[in-house]
């Protein structure tokens, strides 16, 4: 064992003195240029795949990218590249410093910053960044061991990041930060194909994710989820597991853009022209937040043009408080720009899931959505469809697992048909299995969601 | 599935909806990777490129061969039964515009190379981007020792069905016009120029787009194969937009009838984009003031540039078999084209008019190559074939598991070459080739199935979508619909999306067109596996005709 760890080095990412010296390299290299960027990612990312109870694929990469900036007065073009040797980085300088003089220029020209000062990140992780294919395929082993021994079939993936971004400029700004990431999540199937429960985990500590819960509380779902009935698709008492949740309302933050509001051409536009800053647009119950300083939901320090990021709260008690100004839209609207870091948090309240559950007369328990696709921007619409764990609750208790739904629904009438919420918790709610954003939200329940017909897919 | 990243109306703070990267985002490189499709690949291993770059030194010289060499020679050393190695050096370049303005002009460029290798039967895999002699070797052995890690769980051995070996291969794709030699300058003043006529046509935003990829990529394996490839991609796209004059209502109209294509800077010229600006903005105008679908059973009429998706994901998407075989189940999904030996030669897919076929050599096509990322020369095969299921999509791993079905109808256990990664950084698995509906005997246009049609809808382009993970259940919308009474179109229609079960909706398709009226359709970012990663595919399909499919209305008020 110890000649095969020799070869699975841990991450591999530049270290902050190593970002600097390439960064004066790369700027080095301006012959034309008034002002540069340069921007550089580096990092390794290793994954195991498993299915069907064993480990299918893996795999370990690294590499490192400079994004050269340059501009010609209100001019910009970019280059990219990972070839870090002097000739390629002269290479990316003089293609962007080429291509920056072809552009036309730019009626929204934004002068590289001045130098700034940056609080230290919160998202780096030793536990994260030593883990190796060995530590990865004992974690898989923790899931598919107990469900090969219940007759069960696991499948799921581990994705772990460790790696470094730095920005710095022909003014002298220079930042650097390292952060991790991490997700783990299975699906566990019956034999007989009638039974599907998932489970998940995102965080950049991996010392927070805990493999064998994990695939315990996969395997009870599938167990519970057999041969499901169907039901009358129409409106639901639904209690939303955090998972689901943490699905629907990521999409309001992606409809923060202050801009788009503003041209009218987004849910937070205000009929008659202006946005709906001021305005109450869900319960007063909830308030929707980012801050990348917060240890549960961590993100970068700063933007990748060098702005210091810091917390910012959209929706504060169901009314909108501020949305997301590029720099470019903050000068001219007069505001500060956002510069928010990206994760997002929902405040919470006091009702457990059991107390939901036990508090319906009829309803559905909802554990996550899938294949989430926006129909209708006017009202962030979205249609989708419920997935591995969907049950009816009766008089107060789960009764019988049901076929999934689709629903064609948006995530603010949800929140202002809002019935309860619980305690807020990490989750791990991208698509793809990624660790995706940073997002802690709370189980909720809600009246009158909107199913509109019934799936077979188990 | 389709993962789109939106970069128009959510520039600066771009938050990527549907993208792997959850994340506010500014850089033009994460635009450019979002575009091509590339949003899954680590940030750092984006594609792309220079385009003052001489492409030098070429992936095909004898440095790369010898360093190919060190790799395989290394992953035996360590203990590897087989292994490949792929080098590759992506050039890509994006222009994205708004208006009168440029927002983003990035040329990108990476370079780097991937083992995969088996050991005790598992598989292992690692890259890196240094290509040098040392980190070659320490890759490879790197993929076997993962390998080996992996093999500790391992229930079922991998076996690979025979391939014939290439030595020295080489394949392009067949284009007119390098998008590369093409002058900025040019390029701006096309998507500016366009911008114009947009605007002049009623639109009040019109976001437009142009992008290129050159991709060289250099396959070695243990069976005795050297490969090189050159493929281009091109894709020109627009989007208007239209705000009512009282600001209560917006709509857009995007140009999916311009197809990302696998050919040169010639599908831009082809696409006429400042001749066309104008009417796709009166389009977007219109639908302000179309009418509300009424909820009910129609007759869809569907162009070539709208199902395509639908091909995407009810027929291309659940005969992949990975899928049917469970090892997607905890993303992608499974299939309810499974078990394989219960539904082989037996499963009704749908009406005796459906013929559908995999193939990576439709001239123009996006999924066209000389060989797969194993070396293997890809074959046209049947998938559907009147109506009837008769095979699924494999890879060398994957064939193996289907030799009963092929040894019983007489036929060679052999990969259907859809083996592909999307980058070096990323280990190559199966997925979908082109796959297309073949046209009908008949020559029959669009205009003749509108005429066929007593009370209908037609839909032009693609739009919302949405389909379940076992590929039954599934919703589309379009760009343009438009009412049919009595075998003619009678307006425009909005809020119009079906909803469709996949048997049920194949089984009612009862008019095709004839090969005349064939059209290309398809798209980037076609995302599966774990981590994702990002394919492109085209489908090829004629106008259809669907009798009696649920549409419901998606307009709601806030």
């Amino acid at each position: 064992m110890s000649e095969l760890r020799s070869l699975l080095e841990s991450a591999r990412y530049l270290s902050r003195e190593e970002c600097e010296a390439l960064a004066k390299r790369a700027l080095g290299f301006i012959t034309t240029a008034d002002a540069a960027r340069v921007n550089i990612t580096s990092g390794s990312r290793g994954n195991t795949r498993f299915a069907v109870n064993q480990v299918s694929t893996g795999g370990d990469n690294f590499d490192t990218a400079v994004t050269v900036t340059a501009y010609a007065g209100r001019r910009s073009a970019s280059s990219t590249t990972n070839q870090l040797d002097d000739p390629g980085l002269q290479q990316a300088m003089a293609t962007a410093e080429r291509l920056a003089k072809l552009a036309p220029e730019d009626p929204e020209f934004m002068a590289e910053l001045e130098p700034m000062q940056y609080q230290a990140g919160r998202n780096w992780s030793e536990a994260t960044a030593a883990l190796d294919p060995q530590g990865r395929a004992d974690a898989v082993r923790a899931i598919t061991a107990p469900a090969k021994q219940a007759g069960l079939i696991s499948t799921g993936y581990l994705d772990a990041r460790a790696g470094a971004t730095s920005v710095a400029n022909s003014k002298g700004l220079f930042a650097y930060s390292r952060s991790t990431a991490s997700a783990l999540t299975t699906t566990v199937r019956t034999p007989d194909g009638s039974g599907s429960g998932w489970a998940g985990a995102a965080h950049h500590d991996w010392a927070r994710v805990d493999a064998a819960s994990l695939g315990a509380r996969a395997a009870e779902k599938a167990r519970h989820s057999r041969n499901p009935g169907a039901i009358e698709p129409g409106r639901y008492t639904v209690v939303f597991e955090p998972t689901a949740v943490g699905n629907l309302v990521q999409f309001i933050a992606g409809a923060l853009t202050a801009r788009a509001a503003d041209e009218g051409r987004s849910f937070f536009s205000k009929p008659g022209g202006g946005n709906k800053i001021g305005a109450k647009v869900v319960d007063e119950r909830v308030t929707i937040l980012s801050d990348p300083f917060d240890a549960d939901v961590a993100g970068a320090p700063f933007t990748s043009e060098g702005l210091p990021t810091q917390r910012s709260v959209w929706i504060e008690n169901g009314i909108v408080k501020t949305l997301n100004y590029d720099r470019y839209w903050a000068q001219k609207k007069s505001v500060t720009p956002t510069a928010s870091g990206g994760s997002l948090k929902m405040n919470g309240g006091t009702t457990s899931l059991d107390e939901m559950i036990a508090s319906t007369q009829r309803g559905l328990l909802v554990t996550r959505f899938w294949y989430l696709r926006p129909v209708d921007q006017r009202t962030i619409l979205y249609t989708g469809l419920t997935r591995d764990g969907t049950f009816l609750i009766e008089r107060g208790k789960i009764t019988r697992a049901v076929k999934n739904l689709r629903f064609n629904d948006s995530p603010v009438f949800m929140l202002n048909n809002l019935e309860a919420l619980g305690t807020p918790v990490r989750v791990s709610a991208s698509e793809d299995g990624g660790p995706g954003q940073a997002i802690v939200v709370p189980p909720i329940k809600v009246r009158d969601f909107n199913f509109t017909s019934l799936s077979d897919a188990v | 599935m389709i993962v789109r990243t939106r970069i128009d109306a959510s520039e600066s703070t771009g938050y990527c909806v549907g993208s792997t990267r959850r994340q506010f985002v500014k850089t033009t490189s994460v635009a450019a990777a979002a575009i091509a499709g590339l949003a899954a690949v680590p940030s750092a291993a984006r594609a792309a490129a220079h385009s003052a770059l001489p492409l030098s030194p070429s992936l095909g010289d004898p440095d790369i061969k010898a360093l190919a060499q060190v790799a395989l020679d290394a992953a035996r050393g360590a203990g590897a039964t087989y292994a490949d190695v792929r080098f590759a050096h992506n050039r890509t370049q994006l222009l994205f515009t708004r208006e009168q303005r440029v927002q983003g002009l990035t040329d990108n460029e990476t370079r780097g190379f991937g083992v995969r290798a088996i050991v005790n039967g598992a598989w292992g895999f690692a890259a890196s981007r240094e290509i040098s002699r040392d980190e070659v070797a320490r890759v490879a052995r790197q993929a076997a020792a993962q390998a080996r890690a992996n093999s500790g769980t391992l229930v079922r051995p991998v076996v690979l069905a025979p391939v014939t070996p290439t030595p020295d291969g080489t394949w392009r794709t067949p284009i007119e016009i390098d998008p590369f030699s093409i002058a900025i300058e040019d390029k701006v003043g096309l998507l500016l120029a366009a911008n114009a006529a947009a605007l002049k046509g009623g639109a009040r935003f019109v976001n437009s787009n142009m992008f290129f990829l050159r991709e060289e990529k250099s396959f070695a394996s243990t069976d005795g194969s050297f490969i090189v490839q050159t493929i281009y991609r091109t894709q020109p796209s627009m989007t208007m937009t239209a705000v009512s004059s009282d600001m209560s209502d917006f709509q857009t109209r995007a140009t999916n009838e311009i197809a990302p294509m696998g050919r040169g800077y010639e599908h831009v010229r082809d696409a006429r984009l400042v001749e066309n600006a104008a009417r796709w903005a009166e389009e977007a105008v219109q639908k302000l003031s179309a009418k509300p679908v009424e909820v009910g059973r129609y007759d869809l009429v569907l162009d070539p540039w709208h199902l395509w998706l639908t091909i995407h994901e009810s027929v291309a998407h659940p005969t992949e078999l990975d899928r049917a075989m469970g090892y997607e189940a905890n993303y992608a999904g499974t299939s309810f084209v499974a078990p394989p030996d219960a539904v082989l030669g037996k499963l009704k897919f749908g009406s005796s008019l459906m013929n559908i076929r995999g193939d990576r050599d439709q001239p123009g096509s996006l999924s066209a190559v000389g060989w797969d990322d194993e070396g293997v020369r890809p074959e046209r095969f049947d998938i559907v074939k009147n109506g009837i299921f008769v095979d699924y999509q494999t890879t060398r791993e994957q064939a193996v598991w289907l030799a009963d079905y092929y040894k019983k109808s007489n036929r060679a256990v052999r990969s259907h070459g859809c083996s592909y990664g999307q980058s070096w950084a990323d280990v190559q698995f199966q997925r979908m080739p082109n796959v297309s509906l073949l046209p009908g005997e008949k020559d029959l246009s669009w205009d003749d199935l509108i005429a066929a049609t007593d009370k209908g809808i037609a839909i032009m382009g693609d739009g919302s979508f949405s389909i379940d993970q076992q590929r039954y259940n599934a919703q589309f919308g379009g760009q343009l619909a438009y009412e049919i009474k009595g075998g003619k179109i009678v307006g425009m229609l909005k809020d119009v999306a079906y909803q469709m079960r996949t048997p049920e909706f194949w089984g009612a398709l009862d008019m095709i067109g004839g090969q005349k009226s064939y059209r290309l359709g398809g798209a980037f970012g076609d995302a599966k596996g774990q981590p994702s990663q990002s394919n492109a595919i085209s489908h090829g399909c004629v106008p259809s005709r669907f009798r009696g499919v649920n549409v419901i209305n998606t307009g709601r008020k806030a």
